[in-house]
């Protein structure tokens, strides 16, 4: 009887012990769904022949992630569907899948993966890791998912240290023949080919290091490797040949925060054989917080950019100043609407845009966005295609 | 003669009850803070209830995560769980004993990291009746101090901001001097001196033999009559946090 006894204490024992350790190695698992009804509608005819106005849309993004050794090990999940009545906007992509540990100062990530650079509002010059789904927005902040290796090293004195492995190059999407802002010739992702011949194969490399010391962050990136910007090429029958270049691009991001005001600077400069050329945008933040005692901030942007290789920038923004308010009312729901509007400082050229946000219940989100192109003027070599592209976009998130 | 003389110790006895309630306020202060001293690292999960006058409620959930540090003040990451369009957006602040805190937003849609300006002291916090400064950590520094009353085990503080960007004149706060001067309650007056906010700690509970730690805070905002609560669960002091869960890469991973 007292062996029963004996025996039984230690097994409970030895089964709580089993039980603690389980709990330390304890594995989080997460899935969640987004499922976005949205809808863009161009008012003004279309510029070119087949361009359609009227655009409903549907896109999925499912989410998964399991962690485990105190979250210390992950693999990380977020997939993309969408179906759009233009055929190269129905699209799907790996946004991330990548396993990832963390031990003490250093940090591995391995797969696809999205990396973000950068501290400006207008445009994101330094940002150079992932491709740009252009197809997905206008304000290309959405990106496609980039095979990598990333070594983090983060130190306490001298800032933090990344390095990536870049195995393969994304193409660019771009809009199909229904499709909205778009050149007259519909550019098939395909058949843009590389100055490199080992082509989307070609394997590249970048660099990071940042730090902060009391009111600054500073950055200074390195890449080399296929360009993510294809380059637009007249040739002397005057077709347009477009390709991808290998480039060496140097950025510099940085940030300095004193009481309500934000001072931000990124800059860049690209080499490649058919084009050197340097950009910037320097601008500031200010942001009234708490105006009415109710939680309502008005923030105030403003920014200049510019870019050495004037209308062969591929974004227009050469010269031009940008304006915008960010107001947050810091509601239960989250509401939040971004003015903006960027002028050219050499010509009539103005985009204007609003976007708002807004929850309702705890798993619905409504966006509403709208894009003006204003007196485009017609030497504009990449605008004055969309100066009939102005559109409202209407969507609607319900998570899961 | 014999008057200004009498004036004079009247007065003087005034200045120095004066200074000693200053003295004794920031004396309890030092050892509420000693008495917390040594938690090191922890984590814990937290819901937030929001109420609106009409008694609609919305919910919000997040992990934190603080490391002590005693020379600075201590660094912390909040991480959103719920609602799910906000869930993997996280802040990491740096508090400072002496100057403004340094804090950077994580948002897990374009995985950018914000340093963001901590000026906006007195704004709510995600909508709720608690403001930034409200849950920013506990530093003797950021205030001064005075003694206002003892009611049995309870001791009254009030505590005046040194930061002019304070949504507050004054708070008065209750200690529990019997309990590691733990705090029962704080009142928050507003810039017109006016009661604004009341804010209770029930459900204390001894960890580590050491550190009390509430299991519900209730703010209730007695201009608007919205109310905020919040419980706190699964609190480990074993998690041997270390500096480097607290770097800009420790918040895009915890937010990821």
């Amino acid at each position: 009887m007292k062996i029963h006894i004996v025996f039984y204490t230690s097994l409970l024992m030895s089964l709580s012990s089993i039980n603690a350790q389980t709990k330390e190695n304890k594995v989080e698992q997460d899935f969640e769904l987004e499922v976005a009804a949205e809808y863009r509608y161009f008012y003004n005819d279309a510029a070119f022949n087949k361009q359609e106005s009227h655009f409903p849309s549907l896109a999925f993004t499912p989410e998964y992630a399991v962690k485990w050794n105190k979250g210390y090990e992950s693999i990380n999940f977020t997939g993309f569907f969408r179906v759009d009545r233009d055929d190269e906007r129905t699209h799907w992509d790996i946004r991330e899948l990548y396993y990832q540990k963390a031990k003490k100062n250093w940090e591995l990530s391995l797969g696809l993966k999205k990396i973000y650079w950068g501290v400006t509002e207008s445009n994101h010059l330094v940002d150079i890791i992932n491709q740009t789904d252009a197809v997905e927005s206008f304000d290309g902040e959405e990106k496609l998912g980039q095979p990598m290796a990333q070594f983090t090293l983060t130190t306490k004195k001298i800032g933090s240290f990344d390095f990536f492995y870049l195995p393969y190059h994304r193409k660019r999407t771009f809009s199909g023949e229904k499709g909205r802002l778009r050149f007259p010739v519909i550019i098939d992702k395909d058949d843009l080919n590389y100055e490199s011949g080992a082509e989307e194969w070609r394997q590249d490399l970048a660099f990071r290091w940042s730090h902060y010391f009391g009111a600054f962050d500073v950055g200074v990136s390195h890449f080399y490797g296929n360009g993510r910007e294809p380059l637009f090429v007249f040739d002397t029958l005057g077709n347009i040949n477009a390709f991808y270049p290998v480039i060496n691009q140097s950025g510099l991001d940085l940030q300095i925060t004193h009481n309500a005001f934000l001072w931000k600077l990124e800059s860049i400069y690209r080499s490649s054989k058919a084009q050197d050329f340097f950009a910037l945008v320097a601008g500031l933040e200010f942001t009234f917080s708490n105006i009415d005692g109710n939680g309502l901030d008005i923030g105030v942007l403003g920014e200049y950019l510019y870019d050495d290789r004037d209308e062969l920038a591929l974004n227009a923004l050469q010269n031009d100043v940008f304006f915008g308010s960010r107001i947050a009312f810091n509601d239960t729901q989250d509401t939040s609407i971004l003015i903006g509007g960027i002028s050219d400082l050499e010509s009539s050229s103005k985009i204007f845009s609003i976007e708002a946000s807004r929850r309702f219940g705890s798993s619905w989100k409504a966006e509403i966005e709208a894009r003006i192109f204003n007196s485009i003027d017609n030497k504009e070599f990449i605008l004055s295609n969309f100066k009939e592209d102005s559109f409202l976009r209407f969507s609607m998130s319900k998570y899961f | 003669m014999k008057k200004i003389i009498f004036i004079l110790a009247i007065l003087s006895t005034i200045v120095i009850q004066a200074q000693s309630a200053e003295a004794r306020g920031l004396e309890i202060a030092k050892a509420a803070e000693q008495a917390d001293l040594g938690f090191k690292s922890s984590t814990v999960h937290l819901k937030m209830i929001l109420k609106n006058k009409n008694g609609q409620t919305s919910e919000r959930s997040l992990t934190t995560k603080t490391l002590e540090l005693t020379e600075d003040g201590d660094k912390s990451l909040i991480v959103f769980n719920s609602p799910k369009d906000v869930k993997g957006t996280s802040t990491l602040t740096f508090t400072h004993k002496v100057g403004s805190d340094d804090q950077w937003l994580f948002l897990p849609s374009i995985k950018r990291v914000k340093r963001i300006s901590s000026n906006n002291k007195s704004g709510p916090f995600v909508g709720s009746e608690f403001a930034y400064e409200d849950l920013s950590s506990i530093e003797v520094e950021k205030y001064t101090y005075k003694f206002i009353e003892e009611k049995g085990e309870l001791l009254i503080v009030e505590q005046d901001p040194v930061d002019q960007k304070s949504g507050y004149t004054r708070r008065l706060v209750t200690y529990n001097k019997n309990k590691g001067y733990r705090i029962e309650k704080v009142e928050f007056y507003d810039r017109k001196n006016a009661l604004l906010k009341t804010l209770t700690y029930t459900g204390y509970k001894l960890y580590k033999n050491k550190f009390w730690r509430a299991a519900t805070f209730n703010m209730i905002n007695h201009q608007s009559n919205k109310e905020t609560v919040l419980f706190f669960s699964n609190y480990n002091f074993d998690v041997a946090l270390t500096e480097e869960d607290f770097t800009q890469n420790a918040l895009i991973r915890t937010g990821s």
